[in-house]
């Protein structure tokens, strides 16, 4: 085995099979991806790793020829191609399973795996014939006896279609295949079987290349990793000369932890507390609590179980098993109506499909979680509806020129703002932010971090969700990590670093071995 | 930093700027330019005489709109709407001939209409079907249903008593046009002050951020249809009562242009805008419009056509207008 590892990295160093070299590309305020260069040899897994936003998916998104680069070249065989359609990708021999399968549920194995490109009679028919025994052919080479080509896709578990997928990709005899996370919605088993397929494609020399947030799998699967950071190149390496220590100290690098001024706020008596709650699948037995005046980080990958977790306690989802208690009374959470009475508020992750009504004024906004407080006999009062929503812009300093403003033109920051504003309208004893500052400008991100803390101080309990370790580390008096819809590590601030939480949102043994 | 000092006094240009630019302000000035436009043209348009049956023949069709308007703003839609009223005004006066009390006559269409628009919504809203389909079902059924129980016989021999729209209120204000202004002016206020009638606005504009406010999207959904099962119900009522003969058909293309009143009107198709104002309005520039084309000498035909124009444009210039706020 580590023979042929060496050879294929000999082989890399003569005719890389894909290379892309010094991409950049932009979009409208942000910088996604910046000088990035990197190849795949004939037979190699290549392993590409990076924290949410670190540029990995418009890399790959680039080679597949969804978005053309604004600077660099992709080069298959040593000779530059020009992707500008998922069809030019296609020609040149890439192919790509993305996390959600693009599938057709209502048509057969064999129907998916030729789409567009069936076999055909003399006569310009579909040879139905051919195409079964075709799809016959695939299957057997790669050993998957428990799939029939003439089964309808919809009804085949997720592990299988993942298999119709790398079937498809064979029929167009694809010399390189991105896999995006495939095991993110995957048994156990499955991981085994779709190793197994991998290993039989490398034997023929197809190049892959992984994109995986696990790194057991990395390790496991991959010949060499590169680290993205920022939509900039970090490192690239073979698996067998590093260690997930090293791996996740390369991803998370180090920041400037400067922008987020803590004030440290007294710590009470405890506002939520959670006890073994379930609700299947993301979130298996969670205990937690958080104090008032106490701001308590939630970190995890995408997927880990954070949101589904805040929507649980908050009523969307309600909880399946466990006990939630609200300032030590025991309570049965069934509505997010009934949490908001309870003194809940949550702001969702996505402002626009969640959180914010756009068409409405900044004023009706304001007012919407809090009708029933400006509002007498079903009538609202218009100078308290008013005067709540002054309040409101003027304690979050929401950059607007009126109340009867549309709050859908304002930037990304000022909406955040007006979230969070409309829920404070409330008067909560529990914060659940979801990732409070996605998308907005570093200035907002620096007013909402304020807030935060001056919300904390005044004895308001919070719950942060966050992707961004800086931000968690920056905030929280106490850092949560979920993995798989269990809470797997508990740091104190002090504890907390971005090695520490890193590794135990990753997944890695220490991490395990921490928890336990 | 230009943080905003809180509210603009009335004077504010910005605010008279604004509320000239708005729907129901442009809609005014057209309504009121087009009379003088094509009374220059012809002053016999101008008569007392003209501009009252335009306005009598057609309050029920803004009666109809204030609830469509309704339905849209909460993200809906109703294709059924004149086909109840058809249904509505026949049970009506099938009722007045049997020689039921006027007053159960009257009040018959309402109830009924309530009924059948709030089981559409219960349909609509707890079994999430969406709303063109469920409609589109109940206007089969109704229109259908209506042929073949009248078999299109004419009511006739009505009681005079029973014509609601003959009776003049406040010395000399005909019953539909008050009652299309009194509907107007409650509904608007209704849906601008009141906890429910904001209620619509966020389901329609965004009914996930309205569910996460504690707001129900079911119940606010069921209640809009029930409320324009009401106003359709008023609308069949000035619809019977104004007439000599019920024909038990339902009339053609109703819905069309009640619908067509509420988005030129200003409400978005998209749900989350609009106000009944506009509607009203809106269902008054068409009718004028087509009484209009006899005066200039143009095939009342056209009205259909210049119908379609004005949805079109009205409804690329919303969409147009919600891409830039969205920025997408």
């Amino acid at each position: 085995m580590t023979m042929t590892t060496e050879m294929h990295r000999d082989d890399t160093r003569a005719t890389p099979l894909l290379s892309v070299r010094a991409i950049e590309k932009s979009f409208p305020g942000v910088r996604a991806l910046s000088g990035v260069s990197f190849d795949v040899a004939s037979g190699e897994v290549h392993a590409l790793l990076g924290e949410n936003g670190a540029g990995k998916s418009t890399l790959i998104k680039i080679v597949s020829g969804v978005f053309p680069p604004d600077r660099g070249e992709v080069m298959v065989d040593g000779n530059p191609v020009n992707l500008a359609r998922p069809d030019d990708a296609r020609r040149a021999g890439i192919a790509t399973i993305y996390q959600e399968l693009l599938l057709f549920p209502e048509l057969t194995v064999a129907e998916n795996v030729f789409m567009g490109h069936a076999p055909r009679t003399r006569f310009g028919r579909v040879d139905w014939r051919t195409m079964r025994e075709k799809t016959n052919e695939l299957l057997a080479s790669l050993e998957i006896y428990d799939l029939q080509a003439d089964q309808i896709v919809g009804s085949l578990s997720v592990g299988n279609r993942q298999r119709v997928e790398i079937l498809r990709t064979l029929s167009q005899d694809a010399r390189i295949l991105i896999m995006d996370e495939p095991t993110a919605a995957l048994t156990e088993y499955d991981v085994t079987r779709l190793f197994e397929i991998v290993r039989k494609l490398k034997a023929r020399g197809v190049a892959v290349i992984y994109i995986s947030h696990k790194l057991d799998e990395i390790f496991a699967i991959a010949d060499r990793v590169t680290v993205l950071r920022d939509g900039a190149h970090v490192a690239t390496k073979p698996v067998a000369e590093t260690d997930s220590a090293a791996l996740v100290q390369l991803m998370v690098g180090r920041r400037i932890e400067s922008l987020f001024p803590k004030i440290a706020a007294p710590i009470g008596e405890p506002v939520l507390e959670v006890t073994d709650l379930e609700r299947r699948p993301l979130t298996r037995t969670v205990s937690l609590n958080v104090r008032s005046g106490e701001i308590v980080g939630l970190a995890g990958l995408v997927g880990s179980g954070r949101s589904e977790l805040a929507q649980t306690i908050f009523g969307v989802t309600p909880a399946e098993g466990g006990e939630i208690r609200i300032a030590g009374r025991k309570v049965d959470i069934r509505s997010p109506a009934q949490a908001r009475s309870l003194g809940i508020a949550y702001v969702p992750e996505d402002r626009g499909t969640q959180g914010l009504v756009r068409p409405m004024t900044v004023r009706e906004n304001f007012s919407l979680a809090a009708l029933a407080k400006v509002a007498f006999a079903g009538f609202i009062d218009r100078t308290s509806e008013r005067r709540l929503a002054a309040d409101g812009v003027a304690r979050f300093a929401v950059k607007t020129h009126s109340l009867e403003q549309v709050a859908g033109k304002l930037s990304g920051g000022n909406q955040q703002k007006i979230v969070l504003g409309k829920w404070l309208a409330n008067q909560p004893k529990l914060l659940i932010l979801d990732e409070p500052t996605r998308g907005i400008d570093v200035g907002a991100k620096a007013e909402i971090h304020r807030l935060m803390g001056e919300l904390a101080a005044q004895g308001l309990a919070v719950l942060m969700i966050s992707s961004e370790l800086p931000e968690v580390l920056g905030m929280s008096d106490r850092v949560l990590v979920m993995r798989e819809g269990r809470i797997v590590a508990e740091f104190s601030r002090a504890e907390a670093t971005q090695e520490t939480v890193g590794t135990a949102m990753m997944g890695s043994r220490k991490s395990v071995e921490q928890a336990a | 930093m230009s943080v905003m000092t809180v509210p603009s006094s009335r004077a504010d240009p910005r605010r008279i700027f604004k509320a000239l630019a708005s729907q129901e302000a442009l809609l005014a000035i057209a309504v009121i330019g087009l009379a003088i436009a094509v009374g220059l043209y012809n002053p016999r348009f101008l008569a007392a005489r003209n501009l009252s049956d335009v306005l009598l023949g057609n309050a029920y069709i803004a009666v109809a709109a204030i609830g469509m308007s309704m339905v849209i703003i909460s993200g809906n839609i109703d294709i059924s709407v004149g086909a109840l009223i058809g249904v509505l005004a026949t049970l009506s006066g099938t009722l007045a001939v049997k020689g039921v009390p006027i007053i159960v006559t009257w009040l018959a269409p309402l109830v009924a209409g309530i009924l059948i628009m709030g089981l559409q919504g219960v349909v609509i809203a707890y079994l999430r079907i969406p709303a063109i389909v469920v409609t589109l079902g109940m206007l089969s059924i109704l229109k259908g249903g209506l042929i073949s129980v009248t078999g299109g016989k004419w009511i006739t021999d009505l009681p005079d008593s029973f014509h609601l729209a003959d009776l003049e209120l406040l010395g000399s204000v005909p019953m539909p046009v008050f009652l299309m202004i009194a509907a107007t002016i409650l509904a608007a206020w209704w849906m601008h002050d009141s906890a429910p009638g904001r209620a619509i606005y966020a389901v329609g504009g965004n009914a996930e951020a309205a569910r996460l406010c504690g707001i129900s999207q079911p119940r606010t959904v069921v209640m809009v249809f029930a409320l324009h099962g009401l106003f359709a119900g008023v609308a069949a009522l000035l619809y019977a009562t104004q007439l000599r003969v019920i024909q038990s058909t339902v009339p053609p293309n109703l819905e069309l242009t009640v619908i067509t009143a509420s988005v030129v009107g200003g409400v978005s198709i998209l749900g989350g805008v609009g106000t009944v104002i506009g509607s009203t309005l809106a269902a008054i520039l068409i009718a004028e419009i087509a009484s209009a084309l006899v005066f200039i000498d143009l095939s009342p035909y056209w009205i259909r056509a210049v119908q379609g124009m004005l949805i079109l444009a009205t409804v690329i210039a919303d969409i147009l207008r919600r891409r830039r706020m969205t920025g997408a």
